[in-house]
């Protein structure tokens, strides 16, 4: 075919297809790891992971007011629970329309809600679903205040990811920004929220 | 009919302009280098340690993931065209790029279209393999690292030397000392606390972050059936360039499929502990083209080929096109412990760039890199994809230049190492003296190595000399470290 170019699609495709010439055998994949979670203490493991990673647990909605009165400007989700800002008088920052960059570096903390939690590495994931907002809401302030009821916490990571949607933006955090770059010691607060706040809510809190 | 297109070497940051030994001279003798190198390499080998011992399916869990892979390999074309369809569908727009350069040229272009002439950058080991910051310099526009140690590393004029870290080479004084050098913001009476390096580095970039029009990433993995791409970070640069700017680029290796967004329940459990020793690093994002009215608008992600084709030509090599850069080969390698990074002259240094940089090349242009390594089978204990680096690098030493009868000597020492059954049996057997690898003696420096092997393996070690483990393998030693 003198004269067309081969694009860089096809002929990458084509190289690929060449390079299995050799006609590799199916492959079973054996998935024989652990999919669902037996230990009993899911929410014992949750908090001590999590504590463990630097994040700050309180147990029970009544800490939020008392978390949240050391908080001059909050931002929040259009559709935060009424309910976890009972009694809140310091200046509420609702995201509509949405705050600019600049307007949320201002701010003092975030407060969102959260999807799933796993236990077994303390991860709390987002996926821009109820409670929680876009991306950026999380992000930019440099304190996060993520309250997480005991019924959205699954022990493994396999049990979270059959409750996900892959096409929502999702962020899975464990623990505050952190860096192992100096020496390979951890430290805490690098350029996400310095400080992660965890508010445990529900039965068995 | 066209004739079939044949697989190609790659060009870009993965070749060694010295053979390995001169280009470990330095390093070997540069004491403060090596002290750092030692510390870091025990304090993450014993993190590892730590959170792999605490998970009771580890090795179930390795078996899946080396599988995954395996099929990834073999139904690669397939995989990538299904990805290509659901990323496109998802709103995203996917490139391809036979080579380094075509992967420059296409960053380049989509960044001028973005109207900026800066981008903020997440670490990304194919940004590095094409040589993007030098491209994007060339053409004009400005490249900033935002991870700390690629800062450290980017300030400092330097190039990394570890795949995780790519600062472990230096201790905190020296990065105080860059950043006082050559960070302008940085305040005059910066200590050399880490935390205290850590907050200069936020300051330093935040204005950046806030501003910032275009990004660049790489992917730690590409999900075809759903198009979503994955990044693992730790600090939140990652987060903030996947998030704020308008515009985000994305530069994928072909290799980086997984075939379902299950898969990750695999790897998300497999790279952490293996790379930081972590249970979960502490952030990991992950996007599926455009979401409107969140993160970027202009999405673009751009598949690399750049010698993975020749890679995935050779069915004794393939498995390196498993890898998943986790690190962990580095940090227990003898080799590279003592050597350091830069003695590799590729990105990709350590036991994986030992078996990767000399395919991507294809082995001639990297003939001495196939013997960087004692072939203790450290390596292959802790990949979590379980890729038998050992074997890899006898394979590849059969096709650097060699007598024939040399040659013959690595096809049976090949054959040895590609069962660990056999391997572990031939080393228990060179330490009674006898076995296929024979009798050794202590060499009058002490070093023990083999000097003669019986035939067809005298004819490999009367030229050359092969180290062998004392009266304890590398494994077993190892193992109660
Ligand atoms: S070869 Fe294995 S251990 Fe080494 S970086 Fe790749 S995945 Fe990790």
């Amino acid at each position: 075919m003198v004269g067309k170019a081969v694009s860089a699609r096809d002929e990458i495709l084509a190289r690929l297809r060449t390079a299995l010439a050799d006609n590799p055998p199916p492959v079973q994949v054996p998935r024989g790891y652990r999919r669902v979670d037996d230990r009993s203490d899911v929410i014992e493991t949750l908090v001590d992971r999590l504590e463990d990673y630097r994040a700050v647990v309180h147990r029970g909605i009544d800490a939020l007011p008392r978390l949240l009165s050391e908080v001059d400007r909050l931002a929040v989700p259009i559709d935060v629970p009424a309910d976890w800002l009972a009694g809140y008088a310091g200046e509420l920052h609702r995201d509509a329309p949405p705050l600019s960059a600049a307007a949320l570096d201002d701010l003092d903390a975030v407060l969102t809600g959260c999807a799933v939690v796993v236990a077994d590495t303390g991860t709390i994931i987002l996926d821009a679903g109820p409670a929680q907002g876009r991306r950026a809401l999380t992000l930019v302030p440099d304190r996060h205040i993520c309250v997480v009821r005991t019924d959205q916490v699954v022990g493994l990571l396999p049990e979270a990811l059959t409750q996900l949607d892959p096409r929502a933006p999702l962020t899975w955090i464990s623990g505050p920004s952190a860096t192992s770059d100096i020496e390979l010691n951890r430290v805490e607060g690098v350029h996400g929220p310095r400080r992660l706040e965890v508010v445990l809510i529900g039965s068995g809190a | 009919m066209n004739p079939p297109v044949a697989p190609a070497t790659g060009g870009g940051r993965i070749r060694t302009p010295l053979p390995f030994p001169t280009a470990a001279k330095p390093a070997v003798a540069d004491t403060q280098l090596r002290a750092n190198l030692h510390r870091a390499t025990r304090t993450i080998r014993a993190k590892r340690a730590r959170v792999v011992d605490e998970v009771p399916d580890w090795e179930a869990l390795r078996d899946a993931g080396s599988a995954i892979k395996a099929d990834v390999q073999r139904r690669l074309p397939e995989l990538l065209e299904q990805f290509e369809a659901s990323a496109t569908a998802a709103g995203a727009t996917v490139h391809w790029a036979r080579d380094a350069a075509e992967a420059c040229r296409i960053v380049v272009a989509l960044t001028r279209a973005a109207g900026a002439d800066e981008v903020v950058k997440v670490k990304s080991m194919a940004t590095q393999e094409i040589e993007l910051n030098e491209a994007l310099e060339a053409a004009g526009i400005a490249a900033y690292e935002t991870d700390l140690a690629e800062l450290i590393v980017q300030l400092g004029d330097d190039t990394p030397s570890h795949i995780l870290v790519p600062a472990i080479h230096y201790n905190r004084a020296q990065i105080r000392e860059i950043f006082q050098r050559r960070m302008a913001d940085a305040p005059a009476d910066l200590s050399d606390e880490p935390a205290a390096l850590a907050e200069a580095a936020r300051a330093h970039l935040r204005r950046r972050f806030l501003s910032a029009r275009v990004a660049v990433s790489g992917a730690n993995f590409a999900v075809a059936d759903t198009g979503t791409l994955v990044v693992v970070e730790s600090e939140g640069n990652g987060r903030m360039c996947l998030t704020l700017p308008e515009t985000l680029i994305s530069v994928v290796g072909v290799e980086k499929l997984l075939p379902t967004f299950t898969d990750l329940e695999v790897f998300l459990q497999l790279l952490p502990r293996s790379s930081t020793g972590e249970r979960m690093n502490p952030y990991t994002s992950m996007w599926t083209g455009v979401t409107p009215g969140d993160g970027p608008q202009d999405v673009h992600i751009v598949l690399v080929d750049n010698g993975r084709s020749a890679v995935l030509a050779d069915p004794v090599g393939r498995p390196a096109l498993s890898c998943i850069r986790c690190s962990a080969c580095l940090n227990v390698c003898p080799v590279y412990e003592r050597a350091g990074g830069h003695a590799y002259g590729s990105v990709y240094p350590g036991p994986i760039g030992a078996i990767l940089s000399p395919q991507l090349t294809g082995v001639a242009d990297n003939a001495s890199l196939p013997y960087a390594s004692t072939l203790c089978g450290a390596c292959y204990d802790v990949c979590p994809v379980k890729i038998n680096i050992p074997e890899i690098l006898v394979h590849l030493r059969q096709q650097a230049p060699h007598p024939p009868a040399e040659r013959a000597t690595m096809r049976v020492l090949s054959w040895v190492m590609r069962s660990p059954r056999r391997w572990a049996a031939a080393l228990r057997l060179a330490r009674a003296g006898a076995g296929p690898l024979g009798a050794y003696r202590e060499r009058t420096t002490g070093a023990r190595t083999l000097r003669r092997l019986p035939w067809p393996a005298s004819a490999w070690t009367r030229s050359r000399d092969l180290p062998l483990p004392a009266s304890q393998t590398f494994r077993e030693w190892w193992e109660k470290q």
